[in-house]
């Protein structure tokens, strides 16, 4: 029953953190159709803005104010990069098929995993620890500080963009272009500047996401986005692409389900699990648990 | 009289037997170098099978070459030695029977694969593809006879440049005929627009597990040739990168285009190896081709016809 | 479709593309180095340079220990050119990076004997890559000596296979002794690294002793390489409650290991082979978390043999006070031992230098005292280190 109860901590801990990757995803996805997968290299870029500017810049840390800076530091630049990308990379392709714009996602994630691999090194490094850590105790149950903060960070973003899309103007208009972007921009709608904003929110949160993930697992390296961006994509299938709270239930159950695979013994197919997952997700429920489904526009 | 696509098919093989007889006199870096290049040219033209004219997007082909890797790997080297060693034959004779053995392996895994997961469309596909090539290591990674994480040693080297270009020349004659065949022309409507395919009465399903059946099969054969070649295989050497090389060589080539792709597989492993000392710079330098390519010159480097309609929209 | 022009195009665009290859590759071959090559084969008569190539990771997911291995490599040939050479002739080290990649060491070893015809070969620090390079070297009849690859099938590949470190059958028996007896330990829980051909069998190697001499496995859970997150499988660790965990693993996945570890309130002794060894470790887990933690290595840095510490000076002031770790201590031990069976071969001809490299017995190895045995594996100490404070400490020395 402890064991249990530990695993359950430790799958929740685990699917924030997919959560909090997969809402940028879903972002991106409920108003271009296609999958960034760039995604999860600025999701590593981030990590790397946190290391560089505790090791170069010297922002202090250990106290709150100092890992605070950090973590806006972190979202900030990748908001910029996120930005940069669309607009360079992706915005020129816009009336192009999806596959031209796949390729080029995966080339500019290729480019930032290589240009990672040249200028930060490809040997793993020490993440500085940000903030105070402490282990707590529940009897024989424990969970650290840090696991705490991701979750209570997951939570804090994804009620401020639950905020965002529902509740403003920029919001409503996110929402009408992903309806239809032809007919949002009839109604006055700026697409390209709502498009840069989505980047924008995206590629913050896959910043915040990658400083998170690094205070729990301090070993980066450039390649370390790959997987937690498939497992965090895979999540925001589960739960409806393109749905906020889908993309939310999506990462907990990946991090449970790969917990519990984990934890009886199957640990080597726990990859394999997440992507056995996908598979039938998209052939029983294509739309995931919370999205709502819909038929190809001729 | 033979029609003139088959004269060529054997006027080639001819000068790849001819060729592979003086091949002692060819250094062996060199010839290393060069049989690399034909089972480049296999893994290329038999994904822009699948990634090119059918217009889906396979990230997995680097799975399917493990298969056949392994396949024909067992044979000579693993298990099946017993019975490889016992018909008594030689091993250049037996060869080719092993290399179809891996090939057909593949196309087996190849139609498992794409059965279900070929009824997805765009990115949906490129993920589960890629899923399924990782799944393909974690599974090899643990089967204990085919050597596990630590790999398949000591296998012989038979490949021979007769073998591997043979191969190469068998395989673009394939992707040829049947992109010229009543299956070709269902390829390419499943790739200019799938709905309209559909809407037309076409099985488009079927159509794309065909090519993907068939990207399979040349794959694992390439993975046969490049097992015999090396004479070392392991799971970890088939991983993603791996398939993301031979998808750079697709996409620089032209998708749905032969002689690009050839001349870009040439191209890119020539290069690699003259420019082994800027070892990881030369990543970065195909990755920002890659995005430069599709923002100015979709139909790929080295093809001066512009692309068909569905890669440029 | 472009229907006639097409194919045949395709086809002859195919052997162009031979030709091609062979019209670029060819011109290079009979440039610079063949002349100087042909005098690098010579018996020793001639004054040329004595070429050794090397071929190790500079790049790629294994870097830390290539680099690690070449820089020692580097500095144990500057050294004797320095002094003069061996023979009376220089030495020039051929590095090239196989990238961490399955494929590329094939290549280079073929690239190394037929073009730059070199007498020796130095690598790799991954023993999946040894294999890889192996064949060549043996059909080739060129020596080959990795610094550390300690999977026994490297070795097995023919007569021509060397190495300068201890083998896993071999730290897999002192683990299982330093468990049993130093730690006192009989119920031990293994977590290995599936996807790594030496945790696998490092795991195992640990395992069969261990279990003969009557200890008990209560738990293997497995891990694959580039996991972050072992909460899962240390949970399950954790209820079987066992008296120390068996990490078989590389310090970037161990570092994490260990940490989380700690962090579940499982306080047991924590051990592991050499492929914990890097700084990295420290602080990747964190020095707090290590205590209680032991791995086995080649060396340590703090060894006060004269010849260690005139190895350690060296290499600092070579290296902006880089301090060398295991892998530079081996990649330096896999040249000194070349250097020395040169020096006794008096040729540099492949059969005598394999004779020459095979007869080494009781050489002053950075390592320790190296002698190679019939299986052509070196048969040396090992020793085992903790953490303490925030730094290695020495915890004691294992003979074979």
């Amino acid at each position: 029953m402890i064991e249990f109860l530990q695993q359950l901590i430790n799958g929740i801990s685990l699917g924030a953190i997919y959560a909090l990757i997969a809402l940028g995803y879903t972002m991106v996805y409920g108003v271009l159709r296609f999958i960034n997968f760039a995604h999860s290299d600025v999701f590593m870029l981030g990590a790397f803005v946190g290391y560089y500017a505790v090791k170069k810049l010297g922002v202090p840390v250990g106290g709150l104010a100092g890992g605070l800076l950090v973590l806006c530091l972190a979202m900030s630049i990748c908001a910029i990069v996120g930005i940069l990308i669309e607009r360079l990379a992706y915005r020129p392709l816009r009336s192009r098929p999806t596959l031209s714009v796949l390729i080029t996602a995966i080339g500019v994630s290729l480019l930032l995993q290589n240009l990672g691999q040249s200028v930060f090194g490809a040997n793993p490094k020490a993440f500085p620890r940000l903030f105070p850590e402490t282990n707590l105790h529940l009897g024989q149950l424990s969970i650290t500080s840090n696991q705490l903060l991701v979750i209570a960070v997951s939570l804090v973003l994804l009620a401020g963009l639950h905020f965002i899309v529902h509740r403003t103007k920029t919001g409503t208009a996110m929402r009408a272009l992903s309806f239809n972007a032809t007919a949002s921009s009839l109604v006055g709608i700026n697409n390209d500047r709502i498009i840069s904003f989505t980047f924008g929110l995206g590629s913050a949160l896959a910043g915040a996401g990658g400083i998170l993930y690094a205070m729990n697992y301090p070993s980066i390296d450039p390649l370390m986005g790959t997987m937690p961006g498939l497992k965090a994509f895979v999540a925001a299938v589960l739960g409806g692409v393109g749905s906020l709270p889908g993309a939310a239930l999506g990462g907990l159950l990946i991090g449970l389900i790969e917990t519990f695979v984990a934890g009886t013994g199957w640990s080597t197919y726990r990859d394999a699990v997440a992507f056995a997952i996908l598979i039938l997700i998209l052939l029983l429920r294509p739309a995931g648990l919370l999205g709502k489904s819909r038929s190809d526009k001729v | 009289m033979l029609p003139r696509s088959q004269i060529v098919l054997l006027i080639s093989l001819i000068t790849a037997g001819i060729i592979s007889a003086s091949s002692s006199r060819i250094d062996d870096y060199i010839l290393d170098v060069i049989l690399g290049i034909g089972i480049n040219i296999i893994l290329a033209v038999s994904l822009n099978l699948i990634n090119g004219f059918t217009g889906q997007f396979s990230l997995g082909h680097a799975g399917f070459m493990a298969v056949g890797a392994y396949a024909a790997g067992t044979l000579t080297t693993g298990p099946g030695k017993v019975w490889f060693d016992a018909s008594g034959a030689s091993p250049a004779l037996l060869f080719p029977f092993v290399l179809f053995a891996g090939g057909l392996t593949a196309a087996v895994v190849g139609l498992a694969v794409g059965a279900p997961s070929l009824r997805l469309k765009g990115d949906y596909l490129a993920i589960v593809t890629l899923g399924f090539g990782e799944i393909i290591k974690v599974i090899l990674q643990n089967i204990e006879w085919l050597g596990g994480s630590r790999g398949m040693v000591g296998i012989p080297s038979y490949t021979s440049f007769f073998w591997c270009f043979g191969a190469a020349a068998v395989t673009i004659y394939a992707a040829w005929a049947l992109v010229n065949s009543t299956l070709g022309r269902g390829f390419l409507a499943v790739a200019d627009d799938e709905i309209a395919a559909e809407a037309m009465g076409l099985n488009t399903t079927r159509y794309k597990i065909i090519a993907f059946v068939t990207g399979a099969f040349f794959a694992g054969i390439a993975g046969g040739l490049y097992a015999h070649l090396k004479g070392y295989i392991s799971p970890a050497g088939f991983d993603f990168n791996k398939s993301i090389e031979i998808v750079v060589m697709v996409i620089l080539g032209g998708m749905g285009r032969h002689v690009g792709v050839v001349i870009a597989v040439v191209l890119l492993t020539v290069l690699s190896e003259k420019l082994r000392d800027f070892g990881d710079k030369r990543m970065i330098v195909y990755s920002a081709l890659l995005i430069l390519l599709m923002l100015t010159r979709p139909q790929g480097l080295f093809t001066w016809k512009p692309a068909r309609k569905a890669i440029t929209g | 479709m472009n229907r006639s022009p097409f194919h045949p195009s395709t086809f002859g665009s195919l052997f162009a593309a031979v030709c091609l290859s062979l019209a670029g590759c060819k011109p290079a071959d009979t440039g610079g180095t063949s002349k100087d090559a042909g005098s690098g084969t010579g018996s020793g008569a001639n004054p040329g340079k004595i070429r050794v190539g090397e071929y190790a990771s500079l790049t790629g997911s294994e870097a830390a220990f290539g680099q690690s291995s070449h820089k020692g490599t580097q500095l144990a040939f500057e050294e004797i050119n320095k002094s003069g050479g061996v023979l009376g002739r220089q030495i020039e080290h051929l590095v090239e990076d196989t990238q961490s990649k399955q494929g590329e060491s094939a290549t280079i070893s073929k690239k190394f004997i037929s073009r730059d015809k070199i007498v020796a070969l130095l690598g790799e620090v991954a023993s999946g890559r040894s294999l890889e390079a192996a064949p060549t070297c043996q059909a080739a009849g060129i020596p080959m000596i990795s610094p550390s690859s300690t999977n026994p099938k490297v070795t097995e590949m023919g007569d021509y296979i060397f190495r300068v470190c201890f083998t896993d059958p071999f730290q897999g028996r002192l683990l299982s002794e330093f468990a049993r007896k130093t730690l006192k330990a009989q119920r031990v829980a293994i977590l290995s690294d599936t996807a790594s051909a030496y945790s696998v069998g490092l795991a195992k190697f640990f395992k069969d002793p261990f279990m003969a001499g009557g200890g008990q496995i209560v738990l293997e859970q497995k891990y694959s390489s580039k996991d972050k997150d072992f909460k899962a499988q240390l949970t399950a660790i954790k209820a079987v409650n066992p008296d120390a965990i068996c990490v078989p693993g590389y310090y970037t996945e161990a570092g994490l290991i260990v940490a989380q570890a700690r962090q579940l309130g499982i306080l047991v002794p924590i051990f592991g082979g050499d492929g914990w060894e890097a700084p990295q470790l420290i602080e990747i887990a964190g020095g707090k978390a290590l205590e209680n933690t032991y791995y086995s290595t080649h060396y340590s840095s703090e060894n006060s043999d004269p010849l260690v510490q005139a190895f350690v000076a060296a290499f600092k002031a070579r290296f902006n006070g880089e301090t060398p770790d295991a892998m530079a201590a081996l990649g330096y031990d896999s040249a000194k031992v070349l250097i020395d069976a040169i020096k006794r071969a008096g040729s540099t001809e492949g059969p005598k230098l394999r004779d020459a490299i095979a007869a080494t017995k009781d050489f002053p190895c950075i390592t320790g005292r190296t002698t190679l045995d019939a299986s052509r594996n070196a048969s040396k100490a090992a020793v085992i280190l903790t953490v303490k404070d925030n730094k290695f400490k020495y915890v004691e020395t294992v003979s074979p």
